[in-house]
Order: structure tokens, then sequence, then C-alpha cells
């Protein structure tokens, strides 16, 4: 019963949240890449209450954006394949949502508050993990090998778009858009299997346990870590990996006959997936919900010869950490947008030789010597 | 005589240019900076004044309908036909601009004056005068072409953005309610109706020719 109600509830919550967070995405790209290059940017939009003009800095024109969306003229080519034109941004968007099933967002929320709350063995009794909610809609065992293959089906709206528009334009964009997140999916696997042979899971919230107990992974793999990022940013197609929407060459690429909501869908699924990929990013390597030198019992500092504890109640340890893990997200988010108004698109060959050429023998390199280095450490404990 | 030589130095590319990713660093702080600077200012309320001010640091839009800057004289806004004292247009309807305009966005259907009218044999007027506003490249050839300074761009004002294309084709009446930049619906130019002394008097019809 418990599990059922606290699913339902982590699923509105996560899933409502991303709804949102494409119309404040568009306001904060909006505003960012303004004030970079030295602009105002959007404030006209106004709502008129009485004498009362709330303009909001800007945030009324992500709502005037979602209105003129749904007012446009819902258009379609009259050639290409209908069924699959219409299934296209649907295919595109689902992934992105689906990806946040498996991230936790939070440290464990357990109910039962009459134990001994500082027992090392409280964390671990079954009774207590039977009254326990984690905050993490779905704790596979696959974890990380879930999030593979649903960012590689990804590709699939993009390709399907592409290809029933009808569109030289659109197929073009398509094809380049399913060859690149090919591409990088293989990069982005491989610079994540070192973090894995350290962490000796697949599962992410025990990638954030291990955080949490030894040190961030951006500490013990930095290599994987900008990989990851890099190829992070090829798979969300956005600059300066955005040639399959590359406007000077291919209009809008795979989404050029696309108008009105369903062109939104595109646009927002493109949002949710810089929000998902910041999410992966944080889990992975920025200790996922972990805020510095903080266990599960409160705030212990036992470095450089010191020994500092501050026990904290429950409840303000699960929203310290539900915080800092929004707080490292929105970070990593605004990095991700500072990137894409900061560097100009890549040729297509030239990402393609990223992918292939440097990325991925990057990747495998970074196996080998993670490899060799935990061999080596093994067998000094051996 | 062989000259002094300066020998410039060709760029190289190393190792760490061609990584890329210290460059890219660099580049987000650059960016970085920007943004820190544009975000103080905005928040402080810290803004330079982009119309006395527009070379200054930082943010340097212009909110256009509250803050224009001075056009000059010459410069080419949204059209208007100029009116003679007794508010009919100046225009004779004698087709220059449209036949000067590289875009063919003007449309002048003439007519004649009805018999009696002082001015009928000497001109026509226009029964119809339509621009396309957006076919216009903003040239100023129909300005240069016209003999009786009866079109001008002088109205200081951008061409406004409207829902409807049929909107942007302005005709008769809403040229001749545009204003000049300083207000005024007519032209400086002296202008003589036939009858008046210094009016030449040829008759088109009877003149001649």
């Amino acid at each position: 019963m418990l599990f059922w109600i606290s699913t339902t509830l982590k699923v509105l919550v996560v899933v409502g949240f991303l709804a949102q967070v494409a119309a404040l995405l568009l306001w904060v790209e909006r505003k960012q890449s303004a004030m970079m290059q030295s602009r105002i940017g959007p404030n006209r939009a106004t709502i008129k209450i009485g004498s009362l003009e709330i303009r909001a800095a800007g945030l009324v024109h992500s709502i005037a954006d979602g209105i003129k969306m749904v007012w446009k003229a819902d258009w379609e080519p009259t050639g290409g394949d209908h069924l699959l034109y219409r299934l296209a941004p649907i295919v595109a968007i689902v992934p992105a949502l689906c990806l946040c099933a498996v991230l936790p967002f939070g440290p464990t929320v357990f109910l039962d508050h009459g134990r001994d709350l500082y027992d090392p063995a409280w964390a671990t009794d079954a009774a207590t993990l039977a009254r326990s909610v984690p905050l993490q809609i779905a704790n596979l065992d696959v974890g990380v090998l879930f999030i593979f293959a649903i960012a590689g089906a990804g590709v699939i709206g993009a390709a399907l778009a592409g290809w029933s528009s009808d569109n030289k334009f659109s197929l073009m964009g398509g094809l380049r858009a399913a060859s690149q997140m090919v591409s990088y999916e293989v990069a982005m696997g491989l610079s994540l299997v070192g973090a894995m042979m350290i962490y000796q899971t697949v599962r992410l919230d025990e990638m954030v346990t291990w955080q949490t107990q030894h040190c961030w992974g951006i500490f013990v793999q930095p290599v994987a870590f900008v990989l990851f990022v890099t190829a992070a940013i090829a798979e969300t197609k956005r600059v300066p990996f955005d040639t399959p929407e590359g406007e000077s060459e291919l209009v809008a690429g795979y989404f050029t006959e696309y108008a009105g909501l369903k062109m939104a869908m595109f646009a927002s699924g493109e949002f949710v997936e810089v929000c998902v990929s910041s999410a992966l990013i944080t889990t992975i390597f920025l200790g996922g919900w972990q805020f510095p030198f903080m266990q599960l019992t409160g705030l212990e500092f036992h470095y450089l010869g010191l020994n500092l504890s501050a026990h904290m109640p429950h409840w303000s340890v699960v929203l310290v950490g539900f915080i800092t893990f929004c707080l490292k997200c929105a970070f990593l988010i605004f990095m991700q947008l500072q990137v894409r108004w900061t560097l100009p698109r890549f040729r297509y060959d030239q990402i393609m030789k990223l992918g292939w050429r440097m990325l991925l023998p990057a990747a495998l390199l970074n196996v080998l010597v993670t490899g060799t280095v935990l061999l080596f450490l093994n067998s000094g404990n051996g | 005589m062989p000259g002094k030589t300066k020998v410039l130095k060709k760029p190289t590319r190393t190792l760490a240019d061609q990584s890329y990713l210290i460059e890219v660093v660099k580049g987000l702080g650059t960016t970085l900076k920007h943004f820190f600077q544009g975000t103080g200012q905005m928040v402080s309320g810290n803004v330079p004044n982009a119309v006395t001010d527009p070379l200054a640091e930082g943010i340097s839009t212009l909110s256009y309908p509250e803050e224009k800057r001075a056009y000059s004289e010459r410069w080419r806004g949204v059209h208007r036909l100029t009116h003679r004292d007794d508010g009919s247009p100046r225009c004779v309807a004698c087709l220059c601009c449209s036949t000067a305009c590289p875009a063919q966005c003007i449309y002048i259907k003439p007519g004649e004056y009805p018999e009696g009218d002082k001015r009928r044999g000497y001109e026509r007027y226009p029964v119809e005068f339509v621009i396309d506003e957006l076919r216009c490249i903003f040239c100023g050839f129909c300005v240069e072409a016209c003999p009786c300074d009866a079109i001008r761009m002088d109205t200081g004002t951008h061409m406004t953005a409207f829902d409807v294309k049929s909107d942007f084709v302005y005709d008769k009446d809403k040229l001749m309610s545009m204003v000049s930049q300083h207000g005024t619906q007519k032209s400086e130019n002296p202008r003589h109706e036939p009858g008046d002394p210094g009016h030449p008097g040829i008759d088109r019809l009877h003149g001649g020719h």
C-alpha cells in the first residue's frame, strides 16, 4: 500500500516537474543568453489585471509561447507517412521522460522515527527498510543500463520525424540525428564503464551511496566526466552538436515540417533531455543528493585530524539532500546552456571525428587505466 | 634595393589549441564574465542608458518604442504621401515612382480630374495609391524619382508588425495619414497650382507635343 501511494506521488511530482521544466528552461535560456550578449532579453509579454501589469522579468513569455503554440495552425505535409509523422514527437519525448524514473533525487525517507536515529545498523535493518520510501521512482537493478537503453530509443523519434515528413531537409536532419546519437551512444556508454568498475554496481542509488561513503565520482573519474558530459550534450542535439537541425543548411532539420504543439514537443523534449542529462551527471559524478560531508546521520568531518560530527534530524537530512540534488542539477543545466551560447556549431564531419576518433579511444583508454589501477590496488589489499 | 623585411610569425597550433578543451574553458570564461556583468547591471538596475551612452560596457539594448535615438534627416522610414494646402495629395499620378521601384511594390491607378476642375488637363491624381511595404526594400528610389515631392520616407518610423499580410499593404488613406519626423503632413518645397503665378501653364492635352 505504502509502495503504491508513494510511487504514484513520486511519478506525479517528477513528471509534473518535468512538464514545467521546458517552460522554465525556455525562460532561463532566453534570459541567460541575453545577459551573455549584453541584451535585456524578452520582457514585453504582460498580464494585465486591472491596472496591475505583471511581466515577471519575461517569465510571461513562456505562457504566451504556450498559448501561441496551441493556437498555431496544425499544418501537416500532404505526402509522407501520416501515422509515423504524428507518432514521432511522442516517441521523441517519452524516452526523455522515462529516463528520470531511475534517478534518485534524494536520500531514502525512513518512516520509523521511534528507532535510534544514529544506530549504524538502522538503515540496513529489514523492518526499517520495509517502512521506508526511496526518493527514486523505480529502483532497478540494471540502473545505468536502463538509461542507455532508453536514451538509445530517443533517436527513433528524430529519425521517424525526418523520414515521415516527406522533405529532404527533414530526411537529412533525421539521418544526421540518427548517426550522431548512435555514435555518441557508444562513447557515452564506454565512458561510464570506468565508473561502474569503481562503484562495483550499475544501480544508481548504490552509486550515490558509494560516493557518500568515499568521494565524488568526478575525483576518481575526471576523464570519464569530461567524456560523458561531452557525449551527453551531443545526445541532446543542442549547440555545438546541433547539425541535425542546423538552420543555415537544413532549415530546421528533422522537425522542419512540424508546427504548433508537435513542434513544441520536440523543443520541450530537448529541454527535458538537458534536465535529465544534468540529473544523470549529478548522480554519477557529482555525488547525487549528497551534501559535502553529510552522512545519513548528519554532518561528519573526519579529515585532517579533525573529528567533527553534528547530528541532524532525519527530515532535515532528507530535505538538505533533495535541495542539494536540485542545486547541483541547476548548476549543470546552467553550464549546459552556457556552453550552448558559447560555442559555435561543429561541422558534421568534425562531430563524427570527435565521436569516433577522440571520445571513443579516450573512453577505452580510461577503462584500461581504471582497470589497471583497480587491479593494482586490489592485489595490494589481497 | 631590398627593403626591410618584417617576418611575421606564423600562428602555430599547440596541443592545447588542438585539444579544444582549454579553449572551451576560456570561451566559457568570457561568456560567464559578460553574463555576470549583465546580470549585475539588471539586478542593481544600473543599466547604462542606450540613448545617451551607446558605447558603455554592458547591456546596450534600446527599448525601442519608448526610447529612440534621433534618426538623421536622410534616414528612410515608412513612406508617406505629402499633402497640398487643401489636403489633397501632391501626387500627380505620373507613375515615376512605380517605374523607378526595383521591388515593384507601388501600384498607382491614375485618374483625370472632372471636367471644369482647374487642374484638369494639367495633371492627374491617384485614384488608388498602394505600397506593399513587405515588398519594399527601402531604397528610396521612389522619393528620388518623384518630380512633385509627393512621396517621402521621412516619417522616422519603422515598419510595424501586423498579424495579417494584407495589413502590410498600405493604401492611399493610410499613406496620407502618415506624418513626418517633424509632425507635418506637407512638404517644405513650394508648389504652384494651375493658375498661380509661377505655374508654367503648359497644358498636357494642348501642350503642342
